[in-house]
């Protein structure tokens, strides 16, 4: 490990500014992941400016019915805050799905937007990664990818994000709010994280210097429903092999609302766009959910290991789209 | 606390427990030495080569790098009885993550810092790490792990099989595993000024490891002190001396400072050995009724290229079940992988895995209850030697496993018992485990004030060694336990075997057992009070534990195991586990209990989680850490129950034990396998049943 400086900031704009006047700084929520990865040698930050302490860790009612969630809220907190667990359910699901109890009591909603793939490849620094190096190339495709992308990976990259909360944030249309040296932007959750293209480099939209502060949950309409469901090689603490976040309205036999998300498909969570298209307006049955899954799921390419994942995210699908269903 | 006596059995506790979780015993590399100096491993990053060129001058420029050994300026060792230790001696890369250089500075972080700055230059040859069943490298051995034949050969297996009326011939593949204790591997190293070699080592035997580091560095044994006060866990892969003993010796050497070396995580895969892989033709006749005419088990597997181990896998077929015919067989091929070694049950847990699912297929071609079919293969005399066991508690295990199981409720027809998107299942198997026992000395004191002290140099890797010792003393010598100290872990008390083989217990306890009754003697003969530096009495079993036994020994056990099959996702959940074991007498229920579902558990982790992959680009393992090697979490583990029959046993040793460290382990994965099979109907031929695997095969 590098030697670096750190500093503990008290307020966001010092934390900006810290940022932004070091390149190569790093914002510091709970270090799960960044100082893993620093240990390893992957991330070599000169600065590192610790904002858990900066007054994020609130959860909050928003005007609009919501939430906003303060990027230093712990992973624990969130899931077990009770308008989370009423409202959110998905949300509160997906976080307990995650890591294990003491990670999640330490890691902070905006570093588990930020938290980076666990491709074997991208953590060994003495093998090829354009994601790590860029020009390097990616082992994976040929090597060891049973953990890997089947969908909207690129000759460059097929990582995985790794968030179990982020599915779940994007099929509950979350914004994530930053503020950066030029001010203050929302942007989208299914528009904050990346596809690799030909710069896996960048997982994020997220500009040099800018921190998430908040994460704002949109109100949910009467009637609306959500879960979120995760298979894995063992019980607890394990990523996901693939994983499902959906939040759905039926009324009269008919889908008003769907919204889908899959985890551990891609290089970013995958909101199932096509698969919801069919949904809507469409009857509640499972011959619908099994259309809408297809129909998303066409678009997969699954590697040599790993076409596993794309029969497991249609199973989950439509199961998750049934019992929804079932609920109301 | 009672003073009362406490009967050999009982549940005591740990001595060092508390010390353990309050965080006051201290490890191999936590010894916090004056002046201590912190060394790094630099691993190969080829496959395969050689070293052609370290250029250190950037890496010694860097803050706090005191010094750089490679091959070109390390201590010169005499040659290592194991090559694993024979480090920076050569330019030679013989696998991925060989060590190639150590960093050592007065900051652990100065030394990763210092070997980030190392250039390093290789010449790199072909490698190949993938081992097939046709691999054109393989050869018969003569012998594999534990000095077993590589090849017996019964009657007329061809024939007899030919003839068979029923027949099973399946294969079964395993993944390599890793032991992944929770201390990682290290050591603390330091030389006086008169040159005695102080080493701290995480080991399951700081005798070997005395013994090992003298033989490499052309000392006396007199001039070297290993010390193992506590190790957190080896399962194996501690029980031969590791690289990092040598390597902090021979930097504390070169430094002339005490030196600590603690393995990383993720060097442990390539430098402290794993579970060969194995692919396993198992082939069963048998008649109408079951009875076996012909057992065939022939193995093949991988070793590294400077060591030769070959996984004794087809062994324990020589010991379950009769038949009058039967071939075991070893073949191996030397990759370009890491050695492999040592991991819980050796030989037994991947080859009980392949025959005892192959009893389950040829129960069911034979439509008999599994348990049925392992009762009446049940062999009165050992099957490869003729011997009579000097007990055999197989058939005890299976039928009071069957009662407390409820298995006699269990339909057999596969796929069929539902609960929504799962399937259940139930299966079963035997276990397990040779009788071993090594020569150990040990000396036994009374002080005058009536307390005693026991010493051996035993090692208690998390077993309660310590304990189990102190109780056998205590039940000898008719003294509360609570009076009764014990010193072990340190190479300057009487020697004593490693922790291995499941035969810890039973090598120290015998030489204890000899010492302490030496001493009650001395002491029932003694009139007045004792002498101020009171009575000594030392014991060597050498003698004893050499005599030839005219008795096959061995452990045996049974594992009834129910799974959930999560048919949408591929997922497969324990339900619950129950093991059923006969070895000889338990000495102390409490640790024996655990070490009997320590073994399951492992057994859980083999069938369902753990798998190492090895990459044949770039020829290493690719879990390199505990978030990517599954081992179980308490998640994954749900019901879990042990139980032991009694058995009276007078063939064994003074305490009538048997060992139990590994046979929890075998034959567990064959229990979830075969309950996998009764859930779903499909027979999958190898672990672990992972959703990728599972979902695959399921319609």
């Amino acid at each position: 490990m590098k030697p670096f400086a750190y500093l503990r900031a008290e307020t966001v704009a010092d934390a900006v500014r810290a940022c932004a006047a070091h390149p190569g700084a790093k914002f510091l929520g709970g270090g799960t992941n960044l100082v893993d990865l620093m240990k390893l040698g992957v991330e070599a930050p000169g600065l590192l400016v610790d904002v858990s302490r900066l007054p994020l860790d609130q959860v909050t009612d928003t005007a609009e019915g919501g939430l906003r969630v303060g990027a230093t809220v712990r992973n624990s907190d969130l899931a077990a805050h009770p308008a989370v667990r009423t409202r959110y359910s998905a949300l509160s699901q997906a976080l307990l799905a995650g890591a294990s109890g003491q990670l999640r009591n330490i890691a902070t909603t905006g570093g588990n937007l930020l938290q980076r793939t666990r491709c074997p490849y991208f953590q060994d620094t003495s093998k090829p990664c354009n994601k790590r190096e860029p020009g390097t190339g990616c082992p994976a495709r040929e090597g060891a990818h049973r953990d890997l992308a089947v969908i909207g990976y690129s000759e460059d990259c097929v990582a995985t994000h790794p968030s179990d909360m982020a599915v779940a944030l994007a099929a509950l249309d979350a914004d994530v709010v930053l503020h950066g040296p030029e001010g203050e932007r929302t942007v989208p959750v299914t528009g904050f994280h990346r596809l690799p293209g030909d710069n896996p480099d960048a997982d994020t939209v997220v500009r040099p210097g800018e921190l998430v502060t908040e994460v704002l949950l949109p109100p949910l309409p009467d009637g609306t429903v959500c879960l979120y469901r995760k298979a894995r090689d063992r019980a607890s603490y394990a990523f996901a092999l693939a994983s499902v976040a959906a939040v759905l309205r039926v009324r009269d036999g008919r889908i008003e609302h769907a919204a889908l998300a899959f985890g551990g498909l891609a290089h970013r969570p995958w909101r199932a766009r096509a698969a919801e298209e069919i949904l809507l307006g469409a009857p509640a049955t499972e011959a619908t959910f099994l259309r809408a899954a297809d129909a998303e799921l066409a678009a997969a390419r699954p590697l040599r290991d790993n076409a596993f994942k794309v029969r497991l995210a249609r199973h989950l699908a439509v199961d998750a789209l049934a019992e929804l269903t079932a609920r109301t | 606390m009672s003073h009362a006596p406490q009967p050999l059995g009982a549940p005591a506790v740990r001595r060092e427990g508390r010390a353990k979780v309050t965080g006051t015993a201290r490890y191999a590399a936590e010894r916090g030495l004056p002046g201590c100096l912190y060394a790094w491993v630099v691993p190969a990053t080829v496959p395969a080569g050689r070293v052609t060129a370290v250029r250190t001058v950037d890496a010694l420029a860097q803050p706090g790098v005191h010094s750089v050994l490679t091959h070109d300026n390390a201590p010169r060792l005499h040659e290592p009885d194991d090559p694993i230790l024979a480090v920076l001696q050569d330019d030679r890369v013989p696998h991925r993550g060989w060590p190639v250089a150590l960093v050592v500075a007065d900051s652990l972080a100065s030394a990763r810092a210092g070997a980030e700055a190392l250039h390093i230059t290789y010449e790199t040859t072909e490698h190949d790490v993938v081992l097939t069943e046709d691999h054109a490298g393989l050869y018969t051995p003569e012998e594999a792990n534990g000095g077993y034949p590589a090849v017996r050969e019964r009657g007329d297996f061809d024939r007899a099989f030919a003839e068979s009326p029923v027949r099973v011939d399946v294969t079964y593949t395993l993944e390599p595993l890793h032991n992944h204790p929770m201390e990682p591997h290290a050591s603390t190293a330091r030389w006086s000024p008169e040159g005695h070699l102080t080493v701290y080592d995480s080991s399951q035997g700081a005798t070997k490891v005395r013994d090992s580091l003298a033989a490499a560095f052309g000392i006396g044994t007199d001039k070297v002190t290993a010390v193992s006060e506590h190790v957190g866990g080896g399962f194996g892969s501690k029980g031969t001396p590791r690289p990092q003993a040598v390597l902090a010796a021979m930097a504390a050497l070169h430094t002339g400072r005490p030196v600590e070396l603690a393995l990383a995580r993720r060097q442990m895969p390539a430098l402290v050995g794993h579970r060969a892989p194995t692919v396993q033709r198992v082939r069963l006749g048998a008649g109408p009724d079951g009875t076996l005419t012909s057992v065939a088990q022939e193995i093949i597997t991988h070793t590294s290229t400077i060591k030769e181990f070959v996984e004794q896998a087809a062994v324990p077929a020589r010991v379950m079940y009769g038949s009058p015919h039967s071939r075991t067989t070893h073949r191996v091929a030397a990759l370009n992988v890491p050695s492999p070694s040592w991991m819980r049950a050796p030989g037994e847990a991947p080859g009980m895995y392949a025959l005892e699912s192959a009893m389950d297929e040829l129960a069911a071609e034979l439509s008999l209850d599994p348990v049925e079919l392992r009762l009446r293969n049940d062999p009165a005399d050992e099957p490869d030697s003729g011997k009579p066991f000097s007990s055999r508690g197989l058939a005890a295990c299976l039928r009071e496993g069957a009662e407390r199981f409820g298995w006699q409720d269990r339909d057999p027809a596969p796929g069929i018992r539902r609960e929504g998107a799962l399937l259940l299942g139930t299966g079963v198997a035997s276990a397990t485990y040779p009788v071993y026992a090594s020569p150990g000395h040990a000396s036994a004191h009374a002080a005058p004030d009536g307390t005693y002290r026991i010493a051996i140099n035993a090692t208690d890797i998390g077993t309660g060694a310590r304990t189990v010792l102190a109780q056998i003393a205590a039940d000898v010598l008719g003294a509360p336990l609570d009076d009764v100290a014990i010193d072990i872990g340190d190479s300057d008390l009487p020697d004593a075997s490693l922790a291995g083989g499941s035969s810890g217990t039973a090598s120290w306890g015998w030489a204890v057992h000899k010492a302490a009754s030496g001493l009650a003697e001395r002491l029932a003969a003694h009139t007045g009070p004792l002498p101020d530096a009171g009575v000594t009495v030392t014991a060597d079993t050498t003698e004893e534990t050499a005599e030839k036994s005219p008795y096959a020994r061995h452990a045996f056990g049974a594992h009834f195991a129910e799974v959930a099959v999560d048919t949408r996702t591929g997922e497969v959940r324990m339900r619950r586990m129950l093991g059923v074991f006969a070895a000889g007498r338990i000495l102390n229920s409490r640790t024996g209990r655990s070490q009997f579902i320590g073994g399951m558990t492992m057994g859980i982790g083999m069938a369902l989680t753990e798998g190492s992959t090895l990459d044949p680009v770039f020829g290493d393992f690719v879990e390199s850490d505990l978030a990517s090697y599954h081992v179980p979490v308490c998640a994954d583990v749900a019901a879990i129950e042990a139980h032991w029959i009694d058995e009276d046993d007078p063939h064994l040793n003074p305490m009538g034990s048997k060992g139990i460290g590994e046979i929890g382990i075998v034959g567990a994965a064959a229990a979830v396998g075969n309950a996998f099979r009764h859930a779903t109907g499909v027979r999958l031929r190898t672990l672990p049943l992972t959703p990728d695997r599972v979902l695959t095969h399921l319609a």
